[in-house]
């Protein structure tokens, strides 16, 4: 019996392909975002992790050369013999793949390289002459060296012996040392054994997951976005099948069919239905992560300096977590109309349009719902700190408005219908109203994605315009150049100096001040500081008080995570206390930073010199050659400003590009809902436009008509929106932004923006609105006079 | 697997190894192979000998507290070779390991340390004597003076030993044959030295003082392939008198045994195959193994039958290649104390 009261059901969308093909598709958009986004983000993880495990990254603390000393072999054994349990990393590029040399005897158990899994592969070969390397590192690396595949070692890196590496890169020194986490009793004090090196905790390193997790979090988003938008198009064809056969359903009861039996058939012809359309979905996802991830990898490169592999696996954990998801918000669309199958009168007739009827009184609930929702988001974002508090007031602003959406329309065609002069504007809009419960949802959908667009588009065009002039503030100098060792310093400085030269001299070091990793910078300030820098917020005299070594100015992010503003003491190093002159913005700059005068700088690291210079000149092509030729610096260690300022413009394009990219995909999902909720409600339209028709309008008029309100509706919705997607801009700016990265932002207006994308919107409803309209104005006049014969 | 785990399975000297060698083959690949009547070249045999793959130097030793509570402590340097020719730095074809461990009454403390040749990092001069890894050393003017020292991340000791008897050579003058198809090493022990010092426990640090048996043997062909592992034996009598002896016990359920009596004056009686005979009296469950650590020992022709049982049945060596090792107390026809190492189970 189950079987064939499954055939009858499903024999529904064989007469009903395109509600079928809507339902599918609904499913499959809600998955492919969703899936593809977390495709991406899996990926990005795995990266780190086998970054983590390849390089230790965070885990371990590690022993540097201070600055301009080295670590030779000597200076590994000494500290071995005084011990120290350290193992010795070798760390540089070769053709642009980085390698790193390390030594499997000493180092600890958790790196990729002592636990690689080469028992099969070391056979009767030497792992002291292999290099590991995953699949598309290993094609480009050199040719005279044994070569092992392993997926397991982070993207862009080969290993190998320390031996073997020292002779590829032609070095004789260590790069760096890790220390293992125990040690054993009785170890001689490093500035004893060895002074010239340093040792650097893992709370001064910066890790990258957690620098990511803001980005990540982003595209989850964007991810879930779209998700609730293709969830609109589930849920509306949902009810529309179940509406639709509830004849059939009472019929099926009526012949024996018991209601819990009814209740699984119809189960299992949902979850069959969703799973198909999620696995659609799932590719669709993988497609779009391939398409996506090239971006983000460059991006996340550019911004953190993570490297994330190129290319995209199928990991169970996304594709699973899509489909689990689709099926998931198929249960949630469904649950409603379960529970109207259980109050199913079995003798009651059958109310085709009753599901089209919601009354008004359910829009006023969704506006007091919305308002609540409104308030519960606010009350969040006041309450609680963090991201995730962002996006809940993000995700409250965005369904509050959705859902206020259909009582707004609703009340507004009321007055319009009362303005209306003729009976056909009276008619007209009245049909409207009429036919909101069955568009709303794909209204709503629309308001999102246009909301979404124009809340996103205003903050990053806003983030283009402070980045630009940002890079024009701190980019003031003409010329920049890093030297290798105090000589060059000195020569470097009695160089310029000779020749009147305007320098800004930059000294650093990563340190930790009021539990941040932060860089601090001891600087000489000039001019060019004076006439460029633009604070945030500042005390009167700002270069003045830090000149005097009386004050110290911070970065934007530093003061957001210690919750330090102008005038609060930083406890720098233990002797040294300076209240905040100034907070400057430093947009696109992962970390904090504090900044000194050069004699505090000085007194804290007596050893230091300025390793980092900013130039300005006339003549930077002319001046470059000079310092080239005469100081001996070279070629890589010179940049000048156009091409500096490029190179952070291009991070900029492409982290933004990913966002855009994103942005029109769910445009286009909304249009689609549109597209379908309009096809779905066509074959509806005709008995409540044959009247019309029998009383004298054509049927082209009819057409135009239905073209029109779409049109119409679209630009209440795309008028509702650009309120609505300016709060959110203002939340992503000035709440989303400050939390995820730590800077605030201005926000701008670009109305010329909003003027496309609305025009966009308004075309892809037109568009979306023909084919409906086309397929009236074919109807043959025959199945208009049907209704009356049919008395439907 | 720990790519140490495969550098030792490939390389290892074979007493440790007694599980892993199956595959291993039994050439010397350009190795030197030891061979009888060797007048052996002091100091210079103190010292490494790198045109063998593997060789150790093996100290051992049974101490007690001023409260006469008995402790035992192990040093152990290994050196192995990847190949017989030698090269300097980063290159070097030699590995270095070490244990170290100390076993109370309750507790045993064990660590490990690695490194390569050629460096400096680990290495072994034959004069004035120095065998070290890392901080670990056992140093002294020459082999009859030394002090020894080691250390973990929560115990370590300090010692000075002092040799009260001369160098003793096991089987045939230093040549001892390890299996029945002639695989043999070069083997002699100090058996007499006298040591003390402080050992460091979480405790505290506690004065101690004893005897020390220290092994060097090297070699360059790995164990029989039928050859499962191996239980050895160090036993410094009350009367003077010392035994070593050795069983390597094979798949086919027979073993292959050895042993050396060592008069108080150093003079050394060599046993062959089947003479001493150890058999397991009492298992103990150690790190979910069954581990035999009370045994009966047999040495007919010196009227020996003892029992030989754990001070510490939990000696677990938990470490890149696991094995047990600890000290033991004899009873019997002979009391005394010693050490037992027991490999491959």
């Amino acid at each position: 019996m189950i079987a064939s009261c499954l055939l009858a059901l499903l024999s529904y969308w064989h007469k009903n392909p395109l509600q079928l093909f809507a339902y599918l598709s609904g499913v499959a958009l809600a998955t492919a975002l969703w899936s593809g986004v977390q495709a991406i983000n899996l990926e990005a993880k795995v990266s780190y992790k086998a970054a983590a495990e390849t390089l230790g990254e965070g885990q371990y603390d590690l022993i540097q050369p201070k600055q301009d000393r080295t670590i030779s072999t000597a200076d590994y054994v000494s500290l071995r013999k005084a011990g120290w349990l350290v193992s010795p990393v070798v760390d540089g590029y070769l053709n642009n793949i980085r390698l790193v040399g390390m030594d499997p005897l000493t180092l600890p158990s958790s790196f990729l390289f002592a636990n690689a899994n080469i028992t099969n592969s070391i056979g009767g070969s030497n792992i002291f002459e292999t290099l590991f390397a995953n699949e598309s590192t290993a094609k480009n690396l050199v040719k005279n060296v044994k070569v092992v595949v392993d997926q397991n070692v982070a993207p862009g890196m080969a290993v190998g012996d320390i031996s073997l590496v020292q002779r590829l890169l032609k070095k004789d020194k260590i790069t760096y040392l890790i220390v293992h986490p125990e040690q054993p009793l009785g170890q001689k004090d490093l500035e004893i054994v060895a002074p010239h090196l340093s040792i650097k905790n893992i709370q001064q390193m910066t890790d990258i997951s957690k620098l990511t997790d803001s980005f990540h979090l982003n595209l989850s988003a964007f991810g879930l976005l779209s998700f609730a938008v293709g969830l609109f198009i589930v849920h509306s064809t949902i009810g529309l099948a179940f509406e639709q056969r509830r004849a059939m359903m009472r019929s099926m009861r009526s012949m024996g069919v018991s209601l819990s039996t009814l209740i699984i058939i119809v189960t299992i012809e949902m979850i069959i239905l969703a799973i198909i359309g999620a696995i659609i979905g799932i590719v669709l996802g993988y497609l779009i992560a391939g398409f996506l991830l090239p971006d983000v990898a460059a991006t996340l490169r550019g911004l953190y300096g993570a490297n994330i592999s190129g290319n995209l696996q199928l990991r169970p954990d996304w594709w699973l977590s899509g489909l689990i998801i689709a099926l998931l918000g198929t249960a949630l669309a469904m649950s409603s109309q379960i529970w109207q199958i259980t109050k199913l009168p079995i003798l009651a007739s059958a109310k085709p349009r009753a599901w089209m009827l919601v009354t008004t009184s359910h829009f006023t609930l969704q506006m007091k719902g919305a308002i609540l929702l409104l308030t519960l988001g606010g009350i969040c974002a006041i309450l609680f700190d963090g991201l995730i508090a962002g996006f809940a007031l993000l995700g409250a602003l965005l369904v509050a408005a959705a859902a206020s959406l259909p009582a707004l329309l609703a009340w507004s065609l009321r007055k319009l219908q009362k303005y209306a002069r003729t009976p056909l504007w009276g008619w007209f809009w009245a049909d409207t109203r009429q036919q909101l419960p069955g568009l709303s949802l794909a209204l709503m959908a629309l308001l999102l994605a246009v909301s979404a667009n124009i809340g996103v588009s205003t903050m990053v065009s806003s983030f283009r315009l402070t980045f630009i002039s940002f890079l024009d503030q701190r980019l003031a100098p003409e010329l920049f150049l890093q030297v290798s060792n105090k000589d060059q310093s000195t020569d470097l400085n009695t160089f310029l100096s000779e020749r009147g030269i305007e320098i800004l001299p930059l000294m650093s070091n990563e340190t930790v001040i009021s539990k941040q990793p932060v860089e601090l910078f001891g600087i000489k300030v000039g001019n060019t500081y004076r006439d460029n820098w633009r604070f945030l917020d500042a005390t009167e005299n700002p270069w003045e008080t830090l000149q005097d070594g009386n004050a110290t100015i911070v970065n934007e992010q530093f003061a957001r995570r210690t919750n330090l503003w102008v005038g609060d003491p930083v406890n720098i190093a233990s002797n040294l206390t300076l209240p905040i002159a100034a907070i400057v913005g430093d947009y696109g700059n992962p970390k904090g930073q504090v900044i000194i005068n050069d004699e505090l700088f000085i007194n804290l690291f007596p050893k230091s010199y300025p390793a980092r210079f900013g130039i300005r000149t006339d003549n930077p092509a002319k001046l470059q050659s000079e310092i080239i030729n005469q100081i001996g610096i070279d070629n890589d260690s010179i940049i000048d400003q156009k091409s500096l300022k490029a190179f952070s413009l291009e991070i900029f394009e492409r982290t933004f590009l990913v966002t855009s990219a994103l942005n029109i995909l769910t445009l286009g999902v909304a249009s689609f809902a549109i597209l379908m909720s309009l096809l779905t409600l066509a074959d509806r339209r005709i008995p409540q436009l044959s009247p019309v028709w029998a009383l004298g309008l054509t049927r082209s008029q009819i057409g135009k008509l239905e073209l029109l309100r779409a049109v119409l509706l679209a630009l209440f919705v795309v008028g509702f929106s650009v309120p609505t997607g300016l709060v959110l801009a203002w939340v992503l700016l000035n709440v989303i932004n400050v939390k995820a990265f730590g800077w605030q932002l201005p926000m701008f207006f670009f109305p010329m923006e909003y003027l496309k994308l609305g025009f966009f919107a308004l075309f892809a409803s037109f568009l979306a609105a023909t084919w409906p309209s086309l397929k009236l104005i074919r109807t043959p006049p025959s199945d208009l006079l049907k209704v009356f014969a049919s008395e439907r | 697997m720990n790519v140490r785990i495969v550098i030792l399975l490939v390389f290892l000297p074979y007493n440790l190894l007694a599980q892993s060698f199956s595959g291993l083959g039994s050439t010397a690949e350009g190795f030197a192979v030891p061979a009888p009547n060797t007048n052996f070249d002091f100091p210079l045999d103190h010292g490494p000998h790198n045109n063998y793959r593997i060789e150790w130097w093996y100290l051992t030793a049974n101490l007690s507290g001023e409260d006469q509570t008995p402790y035992g402590i192990q040093w152990t340097l290994f050196r192995t070779a990847r190949s017989p020719n030698e090269e300097n730095g980063w290159l070097s074809n030699q590995i270095w390991f070490a244990h170290a461990a100390i076993t109370t009454p309750n507790e045993h403390f064990t660590t490990e340390r690695f490194a390569r040749g050629g460096i400096g990092q680990a290495g072994v001069n034959a004069e004035p004597f120095e065998a070290w890894i890392d901080e670990w050393k056992l140093v002294g003017k020459n082999f009859d003076e030394l002090s020894l020292n080691a250390a973990g991340p929560n115990f370590g000791y300090d010692m000075s030993l002092e040799a009260e008897g001369p160098l003793v050579f096991h089987g045939d003058k230093g040549y001892s044959v390890k299996s029945s198809e002639g695989q043999a090493s070069y083997y002699y022990s100090q058996p007499f030295f006298k040591m003390k010092g402080t050992l460091t426990l979480p405790e505290g640090d506690i004065n101690v003082e004893g005897n020390a048996w220290l092994d060097r043997e090297w070699s360059s062909q790995p164990l029989s392939e039928n050859q499962l592992g191996w239980d050895w034996f160090s036993l410094s009598l009350d009367n003077g008198a010392k035994l070593m002896g050795f069983q390597l016990r094979q798949t086919d359920g027979l073993n292959f045994s050895s042993s050396s009596w060592i008069e108080p004056d150093g003079s050394l009686t060599s046993y062959g195959n089947n003479e001493f005979v150890a058999e397991p009296v009492k298992e103990s469950n150690v790190y979910d193994k069954k581990i035999p650590t009370e045994w009966r020992l047999k040495l007919k022709d010196q009227n020996l039958d003892v029992i030989v049982k754990a001070l510490n049945p939990n000696s677990w060596m938990n470490l890149s290649i696991p094995y047990w090792e600890g000290p033991v107390a004899v009873s019997g026809s002979h009391s005394g104390l010693g050490y037992l190492e027991m490999t491959g189970y």
